[in-house]
């Protein structure tokens, strides 16, 4: 049975879980969400919450597409670590930045300056500790992409589309990496897709 | 460290050579710290022997230089695992689930499917229970500690998501034993630190006893004997 994702490309969740099927070469239903996006179903299984749903990918199709839990279980640890480190440290203020530089303009609610201030702070901290890891690594989980780089590609995405973008541009290896990791043809194809789905400014 | 890594039955398995006497585990934490117990529950629960090795975090010990090497974010726990030094609670219970998987309890079930269930219960976890119900902790128990005055609205806006969050589980148990499913996992496992926190010491326990299927789950998971145990620490 063919793979269906609920969501719409727009949304930072489906573009991560898009992306990590297109790593894997899978072929895909993009239908229309219901509830909170994205959902996931393969078959029988029924998924959400994007972070389960992209490991179950590349747990379910190893052998199939772009390795991204690691080839060795001794990188899984590592990989593990910076998988948690994007959940609990960067997701929390770059996705208060995505919300209140992106969506809320979007949708013609007021921006709230404190919050973008305090996030701004919060995920400068961040990055400090990312430029130190990739000034020694290739990627965060070692030197091979994986899913610990992929679930960072929606929310810096939007970023840089702010006057915030200099949080990324003023930190070289992050910078570097970024460019690396939005380069693969896979996030390619999905930031594609969200341009288009992103209403054009009258 | 040179690591051997082989397929049995899809799952992996390691063998760590250079690695000659093994070490024990030392769990750099504190233990009456949240994310440092759910670390000890799972190394029990797989048999794991490991030391707690004390960091002072009212001295502010894990802000220091030294402690900064092993964590970045200057955190607990960390991990110290022969050569292998790596962080964060939750990236290290999937570690020691996976590495040790027949050995102690099954945390990570049978089938891709199980696991699959059990990641996304874990996510609602880390992404919805945690941050209320740390917020809620850290104000009834540590502000006045820490010389800060408890802020009344975060305790009502936190108890007010927490609310919501364990609606969410009350539907969810009453049809499955187990957040994961029919067996106990690492789904259950990472609640148990934040919801002692809140039950035992912060006089919160009314919003899990006031729903029955989470009532009947808290009582189950939290007498498990390597619960008990971390309480001993």
């Amino acid at each position: 049975m063919a793979i269906k994702l609920h969501g719409s490309w727009m949304s930072t969740a489906t573009l991560r879980v898009g992306a990590t099927l297109y790593e894997k070469g899978l072929d895909f239903e993009l239908v229309p969400p219901f509830g909170q996006v994205p959902a996931f179903e393969d078959g029988d299984l029924k998924l959400f919450e994007s972070r389960a749903i992209t490991k179950y990918i590349a747990y379910k199709y190893k052998e199939q597409g772009t390795e991204l839990v690691g080839a060795n279980f001794s990188e899984m640890p590592i990989i593990g670590v910076w998988m948690e480190v994007e959940a609990h440290h960067f997701a929390g203020p770059s996705t208060k930045l995505v919300w209140e530089l992106c969506i809320k303009p979007m949708i013609g609610i007021p921006v709230d300056e404190t919050v973008v201030e305090e996030a701004t702070g919060k995920l400068n901290g961040v990055l400090d500790v990312y430029e130190a890891r990739l000034a020694k690594n290739k990627y965060l989980g070692g030197d091979e992409f994986s899913l610990a780089d992929l679930h960072h590609l929606p929310n810096i995405r939007y970023i840089l589309m702010t006057p915030k973008a200099s949080l990324f541009t003023s930190h070289p290896h992050v910078s570097r990496w970024w460019s690396d990791i939005s380069s693969r043809p896979a996030w390619t194809k999905a930031a594609a897709l969200s341009d288009a789905a992103i209403p054009k400014q009258a | 460290m040179v690591a051997l890594d082989f397929r049995v039955r899809g799952r992996f398995v390691s063998s760590v050579v250079g690695c000659i006497v093994r070490m024990v585990v030392k769990l750099h934490g504190a233990a009456f710290a949240a994310c440092p117990r759910r670390v000890a529950a799972c190394l029990y629960e797989k048999n794991v022997e490991f030391e707690l090795v004390n960091v002072d975090l009212f001295a502010g010990d894990h802000k220091k230089p030294e402690f900064l090497q092993l964590h970045p974010f200057g955190l607990v726990p960390v991990i110290q695992d022969c050569d292998l030094t790596f962080f964060e609670s939750r990236a290290i219970i999937r570690y020691y689930a996976e590495k040790y998987a027949g050995q102690g309890t099954d945390l990570l079930g049978k089938s891709l499917e199980d696991r699959a269930t059990i990641e996304q219960w874990l996510e609602v976890e880390a992404h919805y229970f945690n941050e209320p119900a740390f917020s809620l902790a850290f104000q009834v128990l540590y502000a006045e500690k820490l010389g800060q005055e408890p802020d009344l609205n975060v305790i009502k806006s936190s108890e007010e998501k927490l609310t919501k969050v364990l609606d969410v589980y009350e539907e969810r148990l009453s049809k499955s034993k187990y957040l994961g499913g029919e067996f106990f996992s690492l789904a259950d496992l990472s609640h148990l630190p934040f919801a002692h926190y809140l039950i035992n010491d912060s006089g919160k326990g009314y919003l899990f006893h006031d729903r029955k299927h989470v009532s009947a789950w808290w009582e189950d998971i939290s007498s498990r004997p390597s619960w008990k145990k971390v309480l001993e620490l």
